[in-house]
């Protein structure tokens, strides 16, 4: 007698998939509603927009339900659960594995497309037809791929001649099938850092296809305002700060997890995710030309559709296998519908851009390449110069092995002499644009302004020359990151001495009211001020890491930078979730004094026979000494081997993210005035407040 | 004896040419026979193991990877290196025999060229568009010809700062 589900585990997997299957019904039936041109036919295709976030929802519920309780007759449960897991990994399996993350997309993107009807739809009625089709072909797509081809509700079935299958339907002859185990999540994947990384990389993916949407409408409408980027602008915001939390949160994982001393190594698929922001970025800064000056029209539109063509490419590079072989993705089902898709979509977004080119004419033409909106413009083309070297090293290795047959590998020495220019001309104009007029652009002007925090930052690079530091890089590096934290330190002192002034106050509460009075800017200046803390953690990390490695036998010390090292012990022992850990004792002096213990680790996963070096890290603000254990001898007594490296300022690099990630909340945080006539508009329709005020 | 020191003497130049000679042979044979013993120290296998990568564990380099491959190739990186190779000529001998995806970049050679020089070319591109849109005189704007007191700019200047 073969084992199979039970019968409360079949049918939450049938109630899941039926709920499934309604939500893609509802998509699909809002699109030719959108399309009529009745009210009441519009109104009915946002509530078919709305539904499916309802329903994916009790499909999502009925999937962690599976999940938590191991119904493994299911082959998406069985391949990422195992008894041993425990509760809350069972749960964020839901994005352990190819079906469930993409459903994860899909019940994320409801949940967008539900918040853009609920919140947005009282403004700007005739871009609500567009938005509405926008997100439910995306939404379509990505679950028509779900339930046709990475069905997380596949049940395994047995063959009598004991093949074991997977589908939704019972094959011919064949009995349904529950192995008493499954395989269990990928051991890299059970760490805190992997737990949040994919939600947030996949809000800030899926955030973009909001203001796309609107974009796209405002295409077909014919505007040529920019009510859709007022309307979008927080979205936008919201979307490009989870996708920040995201990156740097998988940069922090891979510096705990990988074991290779670094949190970033150009792999295609974290540069699959870095294009989207890259692109966001230059979006942000160039739309703020758009609103105050009617400028860059063609610009902001192709940016978005670049922006949303790189998300669904991103989720195709990673998703589709293509990466790691051509055959690989010619083998994977979805890998060629999702190519179809993002061509589809770029074909039919250019062909609207194209149509509408005339009507998106600027209002005003550049008056100068020294303006403020010329080095915008600026910033904007070295942010797509990284894009296309980022772009063109990820799809090379796919174009040599479809072309010539051999396989490449492109790794960092590309990306570091491509972009590392272009990453420091990015730095500069962080120091010079902010002290640029808006369109008028005198050289002398600008020069007056620029000299002083130039001569004021090269202290810190003459400094380090002093120290002894010659590799021109790190100086050059170090001036540039002075400079912008100069210029940015005095625009923050500059308003509220300017504040002060006018009220009276005294310094700091007029820097509090600055602001909270204008948090878009000082908001942007915060971020600012995190990618100077960042780059010098960068340069830290990338010009001044040292490394060594010994073969060190019980009470034998190896130095590096002003560390001793001292290897002390070595344990063995079991863990309860089925790890076998080996875990080494090591002293660590400096200076001759002993700073700290640290206990450098291999897990080994029987169960999946996949060790992990999990290094012991000593942090301080000058940097991490990062210790890896990479072998030893049975006896242990016999000598273990250590990988050892000093990463100097590796932390104003976390440090960094944080003040990046709080200046986009200040950033991102509704201002007064809009909360006020928020409430204004609530109070003319006798509605409460909240439920009006205005885009997220 | 003494003929032979006043010969010397005679020819100092030569005699500290004979003394060079020499004590460059004592320094240098030693020197080249234990660079050929000496095991290489890890350190040194890193240095070269880290620009290369192995064909299975993708995108990790070799200097980290824990499998027991990656293992192997590091003890065939300590065998020449013991055999007085060079990193490049190590290199060079993995891509020969694995196949140019093992490097961490593709060389500038045969069809990987063309990898080099599109970034280049785009480049290129890029700054020479710029150049000549640079040189375009800028479009003369109007309300910038009217006459503006030092005063009153000053004072534009700052309630544009206040306003922005």
């Amino acid at each position: 007698m073969i084992a199979a589900l039970s019968l409360p585990h079949l049918l939450l997997a049938d109630f899941g998939l039926s709920a499934a299957l309604l939500a893609f019904c509802s998509a699909l039936y809002a699109i030719p509603a959108a399309l009529r041109k009745d009210a009441r036919w519009l109104a009915s295709a946002r509530n078919a927009a709305i539904a499916p976030f309802v329903l994916l929802t009790l499909a999502v519920a009925c999937l962690e339900g599976l999940l938590y309780s191991g119904a493994f007759g299911l082959q998406y449960v069985n391949a990422v659960t195992s008894r041993a897991m425990p509760w809350y990994l069972r749960l964020t399996a839901l994005w352990g594995g190819q079906a469930g993350s993409l459903f994860f997309w899909c019940w994320l993107l409801s949940g967008y497309s539900a918040l853009v009807m609920l919140r947005n739809w009282r403004r700007e009625r005739d871009l609500q037809p567009g938005v509405t089709i926008v997100l439910m072909v995306t939404l379509l797509f990505f679950l028509g791929l779900v339930i046709g081809l990475e069905n997380p509700f596949n049940k395994l079935w047995v063959a009598p001649g004991g093949s074991v299958s997977a589908g939704i339907l019972q094959p011919a002859g064949a009995l349904p099938f529950a192995p008493a185990d499954g395989r269990g999540l990928n051991p890299l994947l059970r760490h805190p850092g992997m737990i949040i990384h994919p939600p947030m990389l996949y809000l800030g993916f899926i955030g973009f296809v909001v203001p796309y949407a609107f974009a796209i409408a405002a295409l077909v409408a014919g505007r040529r305002d920019d009510a859709w980027i007022r309307v979008t602008r927080r979205w936008t915001l919201v979307a490009w700060m989870f996708l920040s939390l995201g990156l740097l949160l998988g940069g922090r994982w891979a510096y705990d997890v990988l074991g290779w001393g670094g949190y970033w190594g150009w792999d295609p698929v974290e540069i699959a995710a870095f294009m989207p922001w890259l692109t966001a970025t230059a979006f942000l800064h160039s739309v703020l030309i758009q609103e105050k000056r009617g400028m860059f029209k063609h610009w902001n539109m192709s940016l978005i559709i670049l922006t949303y063509a790189l998300v669904v490419l991103g989720t195709f590079l990673t998703r589709s296998g293509v990466l790691s072989s051509v055959h690989a993705f010619a083998q994977s089902a979805i890998g060629p519908w999702f190519f179809a898709f993002v061509a589809l979509m770029a074909c039919v977004s250019l062909g609207l851009l194209l149509k509408r080119w005339e009507l998106l004419r600027g209002d005003n033409a550049l008056d100068s390449w020294l303006s403020r909106e010329g080095l915008f413009l600026l910033n904007n083309l070295i942010f797509m110069g990284i894009v296309a070297a980022c772009l063109w090293g990820v799809m090379y290795p796919i174009i040599s092995e479809l072309f010539t047959g051999q396989k490449v590998t492109v790794g960092p020495p590309y990306y570091e002499r491509t972009t590392g220019p272009l990453f420091a001309a990015l730095l500069l104009l962080m120091g010079v644009a902010p002290l640029a007029a808006w369109r008028a652009g005198a050289a002398r002007r600008l020069g007056r302004a620029f000299w002083k925090p130039a001569l004021v930052a090269g202290l810190l690079p003459a400094g380090a020359l002093l120290s002894g530091i010659t590799q021109l890089a790190a100086l050059l590096g170090l001036w540039l990151a002075a400079l912008v934290a100069c210029v940015t330190l005095y625009e923050f002192y500059r308003g509220a001495q300017a504040r002060a002034r006018i009220t009276g106050s005294g310094f700091w509460p007029s820097f509090v009211q600055l602001v909270l009075r204008n948090r878009r800017r000082y908001g942007g200046f915060t971020i600012h001020l995190g990618v100077v803390l960042m780059a010098f953690g960068i340069i830290g990390i990338e010009l001044f890491q040292s490394e060594t490695q010994a073969t060190l036998a019980y009470g034998e010390q190896l130095s590096i930078g002003n560390y001793q090292l001292r290897y002390d012990s070595l344990v063995e022992f079991p863990a309860a979730d089925g790890r076998v850990i080996t875990r080494a004792t090591l002293n660590v002096n400096q200076n001759g004094r002993l700073v700290t213990q640290l206990f450098p680790r291999r897990d080994f996963f029987t169960d999946s026979q996949q060790p992990m070096t999990i290094p012991a890290i000593y942090s301080t603000l000058a940097g991490d000494l990062y210790v890896l254990l990479v072998g030893w001898e049975p006896a242990g007594a016999g000598g273990a081997t250590f990988k050892v490296y000093v990463n100097p300022l590796v932390n104003w690099l976390w440090a960094g993210g944080l003040v990046f990630i709080i200046g986009t909340l200040v950033a991102t945080w509704p201002e007064r005035h809009e909360l006020q006539t928020a409430a204004e508009r609530a109070r003319a329709l006798h509605l409460p407040a909240r439920s009006v005020t205005g885009g997220v | 004896m003494p003929v032979l020191t006043m010969r010397l003497l005679r020819f100092p130049s030569r005699f500290a040419l004979v003394l060079m000679v020499l004590g460059a042979a004592l320094f240098w044979l030693p020197a080249s026979v234990l660079a050929a013993s000496a095991t290489p120290t890890d350190d040194e296998v890193n240095a070269v193991a880290s620009q290369l990568y192995c064909p299975v564990c993708e995108n990790v380099p070799l200097d980290v990877c824990g499998t027991q491959a990656c293992s192997q190739w590091r003890a065939i990186i300590r065998q020449k290196l013991q055999a007085g190779w060079s990193a490049s000529r190590i290199h060079a001998f993995f891509a020969e025999q694995y196949g140019a995806r093992v490097l961490a970049s593709p060389p500038f050679a045969g069809a990987s060229v063309l990898f080099w020089l599109v970034p280049l070319a785009l480049l290129s591109a890029g700054v020479l568009v710029l150049v000549r849109v640079l040189r375009k005189p800028a479009p003369a704007a109007p309300d910038l010809a009217v006459p503006v007191s030092a005063a009153h700019a000053a004072r534009l200047e700052r309630e544009l700062d206040d306003w922005r």
